[in-house]
Parts: C-alpha cells; sequence; structure tokens
C-alpha cells in the first residue's frame, strides 16, 4: 500500500510522504532510507522496539527534524518549504506519550485550546472559549475538567486535552507517538476508542506509532516493523503480525504473544544484550 | 477472614500450614490518614506462582510492600488485619525482625531501572556485598559467578566489572535478580519487574523467572498492570481494584470467565483480547482516587451491573466451591 514507488499521477493523494529518507542527529543515522506515503483516511502503524527509530521517523512525517538524505512532503511541498505560519503545518497534527509535559501547566483546559483556536487557526477571540468548550466534550471530557489545570487532571484527561487540541484545527492526518503507553488498560481502552471515532467522523488519516503489536492490530490497516533504523517488514497489519515473514518479526511477535512463556517452560529463544 | 487458597496445606480450621509462604488476611493499610488498602486476603502457598493485576492506584505495590516490611518507608501502615511470613506473625515486627527474613524467606525485584542497582559502584562488588550479608564466610567471587550464571548473564566475568550504566535495561534487570535471589529466598516478589522492557527482553525476563521458580523452588508473586504478562507465567490471579481484591481464580480461567464486572471490563477493554476492528467497549470513567472510596462496591461508580443494593456496603471476597472468589454481590446472577 504504502511502498515508495508508484505513479506519480497519484501524488496528488498523499497528504505526506517520505521518500529515502534517512534520519539523524548529529553524525548518528537513526533511519535509514525509508519510504513512507500517508494517503487520506488511512490507518498506519509503525512498530518496534526502543532505538528502532520509529519515533524519529514519526517526527520527520510531520516536520519537525530535517532529514539528513531524502525529503518528506506534506501536500507535495517539502516541509523546509512550509513555514511556520503556513495553513499546511496545521493538516498535520502529533501527540505524544506524555500528555503533562505537552501542557502548560497555567492554562486550564478550555484555555489550552482557546489559544490554540485562535492563534493557529484563526478563529475570532470571542467564538474560541465556546468551540474550545465543544471540543473538550467531543474528547471526552465534561463538567468541571473543562476548566481545569492539568494537574488536577488524570493521565486519560490529559491525553483527551491533547487530542481536543490537536483536532482543533481540522488536521487531515493525526500522528501519534506511543499515545497510551502511560495509561492503565481501561483507560487506553477509552482514548483507543477515541481515536476509532474521530477518524470515523473526520475522515482523520493516522500514523501510530507503538512497541505494543495489539494495539498496533487493533487500530491499524497497514504497518512497518522497524529495527536499528530501517524498515525490516511492511503491510497489511493483518497479514505481517499473522504471517510474519521477517525473521526479527516473528520474533517480535512470539514476545507478544507470550505463550510460550507459560509455566514450565524454559530458556529463552533471544537473548537481551 | 483469613482464607488459604491452599486448598490441601490449610488445616482443619482454616489456619494456613507451613506450606504457606505468606498470608494476608483482612489487611488494611493506610497513609496519612487514608485508607488505601482494606480488607485484603491474599495466600501464597510454596513454589506457586501468583499473578498481582491492577491499575495504578489500586494498591497492589502497597500490598506486596506490606510483605517485605517496607510499608514505613512511604509513610504508610497496617490499620487492620495481619501479615504472616513464613507462619511468623509480621504484623507489627520491627524493621530488625524484618531483616532477619528480608532477602533468605521474602525478596523483592523493583520495577527495571538505573535505581535498583547503585550507579557509583561495580556489579560485582554490590553483589559481594549482598552475599556476605547472608554468608559472612561465602566464597563471594563463586557465588557471585554461581547467581550470575543462574540468571542466564552473558559474559559473566565482564558484568561483574562493569558499572551499572554499562549494562542494557535486560543485562541490569537479571543482575538485579541476582541480588534478590542471592539469599535463597521462599517468596520473591517482582513488581513490574518487567514493565519498562523492550517485549523481547521481558518475555526472556519472564521465562527466567519462571525457570528460577522452578530450579530454585520458590514461590512468585508477580506484580503487574500487564494482563498478558501475568496470564502467561502465573498460576493463579487476584485482581485489585481500589485498594480491594475483587477477584481471585485460576490464571487459565480468570480472564475467559471472568466472574467480576471489573474483571471482564479489563478483558474487554485489551486490544490483545480484543479482534480487530472491534470497539474495546471500554470501562467509562476513571477509577476513584485512592482513599476516596465509596461505602459500596468501589467499583459499582463504572459497573453496568450495579443495583441499590451495591451502594451497601463493601462486598467481600467470597470463595466458591471451585476455590475461586468473587467479591461481587450479584456474581451469581449476573452473566458477563
Amino acid at each position: 500500500m504504502t511502498r515508495a514507488s508508484r505513479p506519480a499521477g497519484l501524488a496528488s493523494e498523499v497528504l505526506v510522504a517520505a521518500d529515502a529518507v534517512s534520519l539523524g542527529y548529529g553524525r548518528t543515522i537513526v533511519v535509514r532510507d525509508v519510504s513512507l506515503h500517508i494517503r487520506p483516511g488511512t490507518a498506519t502503524g509503525i512498530a518496534g522496539e526502543s532505538g528502532s527509530g520509529k519515533s524519529t521517523l514519526a517526527k520527520a512525517l510531520v516536520g519537525d527534524l530535517t532529514p539528513m538524505a531524502g525529503r518528506v512532503t506534506v501536500n507535495g511541498r517539502s516541509w523546509s518549504d512550509v513555514h511556520r505560519r503556513d495553513p499546511e503545518r496545521r493538516r498535520v497534527q502529533m501527540i505524544f506519550q506524555d500528555p503533562y509535559s505537552a501542557l502548560n501547566p497555567r492554562m486550564t483546559a478550555r484555555q489550552a485550546i482557546s489559544e490554540t483556536l485562535t492563534v493557529v487557526c484563526g478563529v475570532p477571540r470571542a467564538e474560541a472559549g465556546q468551540r474550545a468548550g465543544e471540543l473538550l466534550t467531543r474528547a471526552g471530557l465534561s463538567g468541571a475538567a473543562i476548566d481545569a489545570r492539568p494537574h488536577r487532571l488524570s493521565g486519560g484527561q490529559r491525553q483527551r486535552v491533547v487530542i481536543a487540541r490537536a483536532i482543533a484545527c481540522e488536521p487531515d492526518l493525526l500522528i501519534a507517538d506511543e499515545p497510551t503507553s502511560s495509561l492503565d488498560v481501561s483507560i487506553q481502552a477509552q482514548i483507543l476508542d477515541l481515536l476509532v471515532d474521530l477518524r470515523e467522523e473526520r475522515g482523520l488519516a493516522l500514523v501510530l506509532v507503538s512497541h505494543d503489536l495489539a494495539v498496533l492490530r487493533h487500530m491499524t490497516d497497514t504497518c512497518l516493523i522497524m529495527r536499528d533504523g530501517n524498515v525490516v517488514e511492511r503491510g497489511p497489519t493483518e497479514r505481517v503480525l499473522s504471517q510474519p515473514q521477517h525473521e526479527y518479526t516473528r520474533t517480535l511477535v512470539a514476545a507478544h504473544q507470550g505463550e510460550e512463556t507459560s509455566v514450565g517452560s524454559h530458556h529463552g529463544a533471544e537473548e537481551d544484550t | 477472614m483469613i482464607d488459604s487458597h491452599v486448598r490441601d496445606g490449610a488445616g482443619p480450621d482454616g489456619e494456613a500450614t507451613s506450606a504457606t509462604v505468606a498470608e494476608i488476611g483482612g489487611l488494611a493499610i493506610s497513609i496519612a490518614g487514608r485508607e488505601i488498602v482494606s480488607r485484603v486476603d491474599l495466600a501464597i502457598a510454596a513454589s506457586e506462582s501468583v499473578g498481582l493485576v491492577g491499575e495504578s492506584g489500586s494498591g497492589k505495590s502497597v500490598t506486596c510492600r506490606s510483605l517485605i516490611g517496607m510499608l514505613g518507608f512511604i509513610g504508610a501502615s497496617i490499620t487492620s488485619g495481619q501479615v504472616r511470613i513464613a507462619g511468623r506473625d509480621m504484623t507489627s515486627a520491627s524493621q530488625r525482625q524484618w531483616r532477619q527474613l528480608r532477602g533468605t524467606t521474602v525478596s523483592l525485584v523493583p520495577q527495571a531501572s538505573l535505581a535498583g542497582l547503585d550507579p557509583l559502584i561495580r556489579v560485582g562488588a554490590q553483589l559481594s556485598e549482598v552475599i556476605r550479608r547472608f554468608d559472612s564466610r561465602a566464597d563471594t567471587a563463586a557465588r557471585s559467578l554461581e547467581l550470575l550464571d543462574q540468571v542466564q548473564m552473558r559474559r559473566p566475568g565482564e558484568v561483574l566489572r562493569a558499572y551499572p550504566h554499562e549494562l542494557s535495561g535486560g543485562m541490569r534487570q537479571r543482575a538485579m535478580i541476582a541480588l534478590a535471589i542471592a539469599g535463597r529466598p521462599k517468596l520473591l516478589i517482582a513488581d513490574e519487574a518487567t514493565t519498562a522492557l523492550d517485549a523481547t527482553v521481558q518475555r526472556s525476563v519472564l521465562q527466567l523467572l519462571t525457570r528460577l521458580r522452578a530450579e530454585l523452588g520458590m514461590a512468585l508473586l508477580l506484580v503487574s498492570h500487564d494482563l498478558g504478562v501475568v496470564r502467561t507465567a502465573t498460576d493463579r490471579v487476584a485482581v485489585m481494584y481500589a485498594g480491594t481484591v475483587v477477584e481471585q481464580a485460576a490464571s487459565t480461567r480468570i480472564f475467559n470467565r471472568p466472574r467480576h464486572p471489573y474483571t471482564a471490563g479489563l478483558t474487554a477493554a485489551d486490544p490483545a483480547l480484543v479482534p480487530p476492528g472491534q470497539r474495546l467497549r471500554s470501562l467509562l470513567g476513571d477509577p476513584p482516587q485512592p482513599g476516596a472510596w465509596a461505602a459500596g462496591c468501589r467499583f459499582a461508580p463504572r459497573c453496568g451491573y450495579r443495583q441499590e443494593v451495591c451502594d451497601e456496603s463493601l462486598p467481600p471476597l467470597i470463595v466458591a466451591a471451585d476455590g475461586d472468589a468473587v467479591a461481587c454481590v450479584r456474581a451469581a446472577e449476573i452473566s458477563l
């Protein structure tokens, strides 16, 4: 689905395209020669363990990291040509694992969203407060939580604020980097269900970065498996996870199923070093 | 209501015999006047593997701290009920009494992090110190290598000379396990011991714990928020919610046929257990703040089966004929 080699005529359908990008920090290369095209309404997963480069790739997709080689385009324009205030910026939004650090501790949820609405989306200040309330309600926040500061909110409520802010300017693509990793199972389910609903009602495309294959399987149509900065396998999520072709994917899938770990089993197949 | 789940080992009066390594009954724990754990019953038999699952704030970490005499460090104390370790009543034991059991009878592997090891001391020196604590005449070099071999550490010679930061997360966790088993404990408590690790490393550490349990004849208390981890590595699971145990049953049964609505909710919310494309049927709302409990069933505000009777009093954990237990007054009449 998301291979780099596709007919040029379809390029207009692509929201964000990474073509042969290599990414890194300083001289260290973290992601090597990866191509990925994100189309409207699709859900793409990026999986891998710590240090695989999955978050770095996500950062480049949202334009927060300039590639060392290759390029990332949004609607056909390179991110480096898209200025901060350019409306194109708003088409792609990103949310992270730790919602607390993403929120201004002095602002209530409503103030934070109002600020985004007026400053980034150009909504008149008079309307912003009410629109912010509607967005927060849509994201599942209610009552006093809407006018509370972040420290009064639970982890799940904070992630709802962050999601409300991310959808405030009606983006076409939401990139979520481990959005539920710090949340409890029951709260994770609420946030995942919210993301599914938002995708359906807004035709939002989703890129989900996660180490959790069960979450990925649940949420995405296609996926990439990364290891040490390389994509080792890609394809329909269901196929990749049920019939992995690459040895590393098989290892990863086995580790998640964990059936071999059952009582009385023996030595691990793979070592950690 | 101390209810031993060691069916064979329980005496006629319900009092557990020496086959029980650790047992807590009717336990309540408070911090700063707030009761954060209430009426918890849990018994662990020799060489048994028990899982303790629950979400943040459910009281699982505090409960396992009570089994190793570490409540005081976080300003918590037992307000009722009792704790017995290897037959000894430790409910109001002093730190001096706990030191006699810690490491040798009951030992703790904390969450994978740098914090469990002293960053300024080589791994070998830390191991030697712990080994000497249990046996002042031990050949520390030989015993260190033996322990590293038991935890399947690769290149043990290099590891002994290394500082903790020079090890990977998985190797550090193996080193912590080596420290924890140095005194040959009868019960090893692993409190989120694999939580911060990558899946492949997590699996190998879990396999290690399972193997050590068999080899050393230890009991294992595996504390985790991760249902998958607990399901695969334990014989029996206790599910905690809002400071109480809501269900306790065989690991093979509990997630397939939960009897408590909260356990059912957890299962329905776990993407690993729900087919792709289906909604996760999330549990609504947030768990209550620790200590700010309702008078009746603490899960009632989020429960789809709530009736007036649920709000009357905290439901006790009732043991069924098959030995499994559930704390829900409607358990018999609802089908989950």
